[in-house]
């Protein structure tokens, strides 16, 4: 079957800006969209530049946009992706800088894998014994499962509007370190992540989780690493505070009462306070505040839950 | 088929216009519905950030209710109740240890137990599917002809896995519902992204520019509304528009934003007949006049 692959072209050495080009290939049974680039590099255009190494979804080097989202090359069977979408456009990641073609520069992210301190930390390089070891794999979730292909980032809608966030693959790297019991160094790491492109950035949009090849999940090891902070104490920010007061609403109340929430995340943060309170007044205006003390149905039920688990904690 | 209506925290507090438009709208279609009055609210995902299991249980609880009053179809007016309701009924159908274990706390405070026998659709979704778009299109006698720009936002669609209905990178659902009422889908690629609402109130920088950047392209495509079927991103794409304004204009001065944001039903009701007034428009922060009166 003839394929057309329609490929963004950009060298920024001669081309004003990024243009597309299409290209045919002959496709065989199971064909991958990275040997359809291997065989029109050698067969079609000597210039066609892009990365690829292991060629077995475990490099991570061969990561690009097709038809929009982020997909390993040598992962992506030609005919499936064409049966789903009807057409195959091929670009490089969202969200990096391009060298030339779908190069783009990984500079940037491998600085932001580097500013967790991705390694074990351990008093005078003393290990704890072997036995804390058990349930290991369980414990990481994954986290280690990483391939540091990029997708999630690329793909994460945080890190397109702030280019300071640290991004989801290097904080799923910091989880996987704070969720082995031999790394010593738990509380200043998670210090280091309270900062304003830290943990706190992720708007748990879900693109990192399903675009990540590896089912790394890394929004869940960033709910992980809010939760170990809230727990290890870092629990006075407007960020921690918006978790506690909405579920302390919701097991008071039963339901998430709009006007509360905002006063109680912010109490005794005047500047904040301060933010918020206009638009508290054109809320109302619209009908937009709910009372704050209304009783719903139901309530008993709910209290009744938040107590049996306080229990068991 | 008989629905048990979800209604969510945000239609019975700060949206209480979808709540009315919903029940409008579903009234004159005429489904089958009993509202599940003693309802929860599903924790946002927010709850599950303090304790997982709490976030489980309070879902268990609402599934476990509707099972006892022997309806398997829960149906959401929240694109973020339809995830987190939605993903937290998946797994404890597929996870038996995770069900058992809920299922005793679940017991010990309310009496209740939740067997998995139920299915959570969002209005949306049981439109396209249940309902169907040649029925639906029998109600509509006041095709709108205007452009409109779909905003799904995250948890209807994401992670795939838990929801499931749309495909997560060309869903066609929404653009359906709109063609439906006679209007034509505007093709952007902030229809998938995020409205930022989770953060609005602690990182508003972050916030006020996926609200400036989905608006702006949605506008700079011509469209002459938004619609979405999530409460949430309807609150940050609505009542937060004019601060996005103002940050937009610390680049580009002359851009401006003000499009209505719609809530599904709302657009679905406009091309029902129902006046602006019964579909409570007047509640948004964002003018809806401009959008009425190219419709009338
Ligand atoms: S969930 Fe968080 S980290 Fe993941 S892509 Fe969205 S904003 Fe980024
Ligand atoms: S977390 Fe997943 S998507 Fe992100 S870099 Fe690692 S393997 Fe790639
Ligand atoms: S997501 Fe929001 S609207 Fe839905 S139940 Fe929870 S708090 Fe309420
Ligand atoms: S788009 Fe907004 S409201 Fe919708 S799920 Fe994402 S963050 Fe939540
Ligand atoms: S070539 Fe190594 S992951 Fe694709």
């Amino acid at each position: 079957m003839r394929v057309k692959l329609t490929v963004q072209k950009f060298n920024p050495d001669v081309d004003p800006k990024p243009y597309k080009k299409d290209y045919f290939v002959e496709a065989s049974r199971g064909m991958t969209l990275l040997t359809a680039l291997l065989k029109i590099k050698a067969e079609i255009d000597g210039t066609l530049t892009f990365r690829a190494s292991c060629r077995a979804a475990i490099c991570g080097s061969c990561l690009m946009q097709v038809n929009g989202s982020q997909k390993l090359a040598c992962k992506l069977p030609l005919k499936e992706e064409l049966e789903h979408h009807g057409k195959i456009e091929v670009g490089p990641m969202a969200n990096m800088p391009v060298i030339k073609d779908m190069v783009v520069q990984m500079a940037p992210f491998w600085e932001k894998i580097k500013a967790v301190d991705p390694f074990l930390m351990t008093k005078n390089g003393v290990e704890v014994p072997t036995e804390a070891l058990k349930d290991l794999h369980e414990k990481l979730h994954n986290a280690d499962g990483c391939i540091m292909c990029g997708a999630c980032v690329s793909a994460c809608t945080s890190f397109e509007v702030s280019r300071g966030f640290l991004g989801p693959a290097a904080l799923a790297k910091a989880y996987r370190f704070q969720a082995d019991p031999r790394d010593q160094a738990h509380v200043p790491r998670l210090e280091a992540l309270q900062g304003p492109d830290g943990i706190w950035d992720c708007v748990r949009c879900n693109f990192c989780v399903q675009v990540c090849p590896k089912d790394v999940r890394p929004m869940e090891q960033i709910v992980r690493l809010r939760r170990l902070s809230i727990g290890a104490g870092f629990s006075e920010s407007v960020e921690a505070r918006h978790i506690t007061e909405f579920t302390k609403v919701v097991g008071d109340e039963g339901r998430l009462n709009e006007t509360l929430l905002p006063i109680l995340m912010t109490w005794g943060n005047l500047k904040k306070m301060l933010r918020i309170i206009p638009l508290g007044i054109k809320m109302f205006l619209h009908g937009k505040t709910p009372f704050p003390f209304k009783r719903v149905p139901g309530r008993d039920e709910v209290r009744a839950i938040f107590k049996r688990w306080e229990k068991t904690k | 088929m008989k629905y048990a209506l979800f209604p969510g925290c945000a239609s019975k507090g700060a949206t209480p216009e979808l709540y009315t438009s919903t029940m409008k709208v579903v009234g004159r279609l005429g489904l089958d519905i009993v509202e599940l009055e003693a309802f929860n609210c599903c924790g946002a995902g927010v709850i599950s950030e303090a304790d997982p299991d709490l976030a489980y249980t309070l879902n268990a609880r609402t599934l476990a209710t509707a099972e006892k009053m022997g309806i398997n179809n829960v149906m959401t007016i929240c694109g973020t109740c339809q995830g987190i309701l939605g993903g937290a009924n998946k797994n404890l159908q597929e996870d038996d240890a995770l069900r058992d274990r809920i299922n005793r706390a679940l017991k010990d405070a309310t009496g209740l137990e939740y067997h998995g026998t139920v299915e959570v659709k969002h209005l949306q979704w049981i439109l396209v599917k249940d309902f169907g778009l040649d029925e639906l299109s029998k109600f509509i006698t006041h095709p709108l002809n205007v452009s409109i720009a779909p905003f799904y936002g995250c948890y209807i669609l994401r992670p795939s896995r838990a929801t499931g209905f749309d495909d997560w990178e060309n869903p066609t659902s929404l653009e359906k519902l709109i063609r439906a009422v006679g209007a034509y889908p505007v093709e952007y690629d902030g229809r998938t992204k995020c409205c930022g609402f989770p953060v609005l109130l602690e990182k508003d920088q972050i916030a006020l520019s996926m609200v400036a950047k989905n608006v702006g392209e949605a506008k700079e495509k011509g469209s002459d509304a938004m619609v979405t079927p999530c409460p949430l991103c309807h609150m940050s794409l609505d009542i937060y528009q004019d601060r996005a304004e103002d940050r937009l204009q610390q680049t580009r001065p002359d851009e401006t934003l003000g499009v209505p944001i719609l809530h599904l039903p709302q657009l679905l009701g406009l091309a029902m007949g129902f006046s602006p007034k019964e579909l409570g428009m007047k509640r948004h922060l964002v003018s809806t006049a401009p959008l009425i009166e190219k419709i009338q």
